[in-house]
């Protein structure tokens, strides 16, 4: 078990979402609210707990970032005022970049392209679900 | 020429590790007037007061400038001492090196010029100092409790016993407070009304406490020793001395509305007593539902009233009274959870807070005794209590920890099998606290032989299904999700300051904090004192607390009423105001400035070209000053000064620092 207080994986998460995991206590008041626990193999507070942990492969194993539908109930139940809906953005952003690198960067599109470039969201959704 | 001496202090490495003392010492003999200048590794320490006392006697100094920690920390140690070699205290001034100087720097060469630079302002002050004396003033030998809960009726009596008289003003008919309402008390299980309602009679009976109940507290003025205070007693329509507390006229009244003291869950008369053990057992009329004051109609109760004592022509009074010292026990509230959705309290009858629950199981509480569901009357064989409500929960409640909930918790599930031998709890909490005296174990039992299931976790929704609330949480130390099915649900409220705290705060003059609890002068050392010198605090009004932490409070606050109260006489502050009459141009902004009413305005007779005219100007009274300085700042003529920081003395401050280098 990897318990260095920080990994890499944590500390990019942190710098995606803003959110500290230290700042969580383990109430469970996320899983108690999530919506989709049913079909999570963690849930949402173990989530924390293995970030803060630095519980990298397991996380990386888990199928709970991808189930998270990012409703924010959990981010609107926590008593710490921790965004949990933004931690889980920031683990899959991670785990993108690392599983598949950038599919291109500003500098491959032409200015045309440029000009007519959807909204971030709808890019990183490309980037997210590109097989 | 004043010959002044200075004293530079170590604090060990404190001073000395960021200040160069040799230099400093070299740099405070060319001050003017300094003709006498050492060091010492603690000055505070006796040797350290003895170097100044000798040095005192033997250089002749009449003026003293010690460089040492801050003023408030060691000023009165040191003023004392210089007393003792034959100064007059106020001939010292303290140059704060340490707070001020070597504790916010890290490198000698910004210390020691700054360390300086304060010494040679102290210096150039103190040869500016006049010997003060401190007005004495009397001590009103009479002191007033606000609340009449355990802590005020503890108080109460420790003060009384001690020989002095004390008014407990209450703002219910009855005093009794939060514990009145408590069927039973942690960790023993005592009946609470069996263990506070002796109490309340002793308070109701002794001769030195007054009990002023269904009145508030207006208005206080002036100072330590001598509060002068306006109490508003709310007219009860009943005259006290002839009642009987028979309690004829509450069986016959016709009008109900809804019991405070059970939280609405029952209805009382609109003329009533809160309780049954109701001290003093005088009931009141509730005017805004009385028909008689509604309609004008009715008069049932004067009517059957026995001794007439019903008195419908009554009015609201004023008391006011002078006291020597003032213990604030307010008490506390408990949080409303309807602004959490998820819990649904307030849309389903058995979705209960906790004091609304303790009330099932008193005999004269809503259901006469019986623990069942206020939907269908059934006892609840499975009952769900959720911690943390409220509590330590930065987002949407208090960030701080309710302190009593958890044990309050143990107790009524070990009640609920008491009553409901087949019934289940289950407590859903965040951390289980019982730092206490036989707390840990009270809560273990509750686990161990009463059967109550403990889970890690919370509780995100609660809806109803068929005659059951199912509540859905999760139980973190098994990663599982649980659906209970549950008869009733009791929701552990945070404990929070009195709505109207704020404004208490306002009218006894103390300062609470961001929940606005009151706040005590020292969070270790003074725990009971305010900032505001002669008020107290005991109980939850400083912060949520058990009984026994509330009990021990109160006879805290007491001990330092009944010192002060002791006294014949308190030294005053000696740094008060000073009008120079003849430029004052009778103005009187700082009439209206003074937050101690100390500045009055007389007429004076002068001379002026042959002729005598009249002119008005101010005056302070120096034993009502408490020498804050606001009055010195209004003046537009500069005519008012503070003894002790006149504005000559703040000048050559500045002038010190600031022309030379």
């Amino acid at each position: 078990m990897a318990t260095s207080s920080k990994t890499r994986l944590v500390e990019e998460m942190q710098k995606q979402s803003g959110q500290d995991p230290n700042g969580c206590f383990q109430c469970a008041k996320c899983s108690a609210a999530c919506p989709v626990t049913a079909a999570m193999d963690l849930l949402p507070h173990q989530v924390i707990r293995y970030l803060q942990l630095g519980l990298e492969e397991e996380l990386a194993n888990s199928k709970t970032p991808w189930v998270c539908a990012s409703c924010f109930t959990c981010a609107a139940r926590c008593p710490r005022d921790l965004d949990l809906a933004r931690m889980m953005e920031g683990v899959r952003l991670v785990m993108l970049r690392r599983r598949e690198g950038n599919k291109f960067g500003p500098a491959d599109l032409t200015p045309e392209q440029l000009a007519k470039l959807p909204q971030q969201a709808l890019v990183s959704g490309f980037r997210k679900y590109n097989k | 020429m004043p010959r002044t001496g200075v004293f530079i202090c170590h604090c060990g490495t404190n001073i000395a590790g960021t200040v160069d003392i040799a230099r400093a010492i070299d740099a405070s003999r060319n001050f003017p007037g300094v003709v006498h200048a050492d060091e010492y590794r603690y000055l505070c320490s006796e040797m350290g007061q003895d170097l100044i006392k000798n040095a005192i006697n033997e250089n002749n100094l009449d003026r003293v400038v010690v460089g040492t920690c801050s003023p408030r920390m060691h000023e009165g140690t040191f003023r004392k001492a210089a007393a003792e070699a034959g100064l007059n205290p106020y001939m010292l001034e303290v140059a704060n090196i340490r707070e001020h100087c070597s504790w916010v720097h890290r490198d000698i060469e910004e210390g020691t010029p700054k360390a300086i630079a304060l010494l040679r302002a102290a210096a150039a002050k103190v040869a500016l100092n006049d010997p003060l004396d401190s007005p004495e003033l009397e001590v009103e030998k009479r002191a007033l409790v606000i609340g009449g809960g355990i802590a005020g009726i503890q108080a109460a009596i420790d003060i009384a016993e001690a020989g002095y008289v004390v008014d407990v003003v209450e703002r219910e008919p009855s005093i009794g407070g939060r514990m009145a309402q408590l069927e039973k008390t942690f960790p023993t299980l005592d009946c609470s009304a069996c263990i506070l309602t002796p109490k309340m009679v002793e308070a109701a009976q002794h001769p030195n406490i007054n009990l002023i109940t269904y009145s508030e507290v207006e208005e206080v003025k002036g100072f330590v020793g001598q509060f002068d205070v306006k109490i508003k007693m709310k007219a009860r329509s009943i005259d006290p001395v002839k009642c009987t507390g028979c309690g004829v006229c509450y069986e016959k009244c016709p009008a109900k509305a809804p019991s405070e003291f059970e939280m609405g869950m029952t209805k009382r008369k609109a003329i009533y007593v809160p309780f049954p053990q109701a001290v003093p057992n005088v009931p009141v009329i509730d005017r805004e539902n009385c028909l008689y004051f509604k309609k004008g109609r009715c008069q049932i109760c004067a009517k059957e009233c026995p001794p007439q004592a019903v008195d419908y022509e009554q009015q609201d009074q004023i008391i006011e009274r002078r006291y020597g010292a003032i213990i604030v026990a307010t008490g506390f509230d408990q949080l409303d959870p309807s602004s959490y959705g998820e819990y649904g309290y307030g849309q389903h009858p058995d979705i209960l807070t906790a004091l609304e629950f303790e009330r099932l199981f008193n005999a004269s509480g809503p259901t006469g005794g019986k623990v069942v569901r206020l939907s269908d009357g059934k006892p609840p064989k499975k009952v769900v209590f959720i911690q943390c409500i409220g509590s330590r929960d930065k987002a949407r409640g208090m960030n701080y920890c309710s302190k009593i909930c958890c044990m309050f918790t143990a107790k009524q599930a070990i009640l609920l099998k008491e009553k409901v031998p087949d019934a289940k709890s289950y407590v859903f909490y965040i951390d289980v606290r019982t730092a206490g005296k036989g707390y840990e174990e009270f809560q273990r039992r509750a686990a161990e032989e009463y059967d109550v299931a403990y889970l890690r976790g919370q509780v995100g929704k609660i809806f109803p299904e068929g005659d059951h609330l199912v509540v859905h949480g999760v139980d973190s130390l098994s990663g599982k999700v649980v659906d209970i099915k549950a008869d009733m649900v009791v929701l552990a409220a945070a404990s929070i300051a009195r709505a109207d705290a704020p404004e208490v705060g306002r009218i006894v003059g103390i300062n609470s904090d961001s929940y606005h609890f009151f706040n005590e002068a020292h969070p270790k050392l003074k725990p009971v004192e305010t900032h505001t010198a002669g008020v107290f605090i005991a109980g939850a009004c400083q912060a949520p607390k058990d009984i026994p932490d509330t009990v021990a409070q109160a006879g805290a606050a007491a001990v330092k009423a009944i010192g002060l109260l002791s006294k014949d006489v308190l030294k005053g502050e000696a740094c008060t105001a000073i009008v120079n009459q003849a430029e004052c141009s009778g103005c009187l902004y700082c009439e209206a400035v003074c937050p101690y009413n100390a500045i009055n305005h007389i007429e004076i007779e002068e001379r002026y070209h042959e002729e005598m005219h009249k002119r008005t100007v101010a005056e302070v009274n120096p034993s009502l000053c408490q020498g804050c300085g606001s009055c010195s700042v209004a003046c537009r003529s500069g005519s008012i000064n503070l003894k002790g920081f006149t504005n000559e003395q703040i000048l050559a401050e500045v002038d010190a620092i600031c022309l030379q280098r």
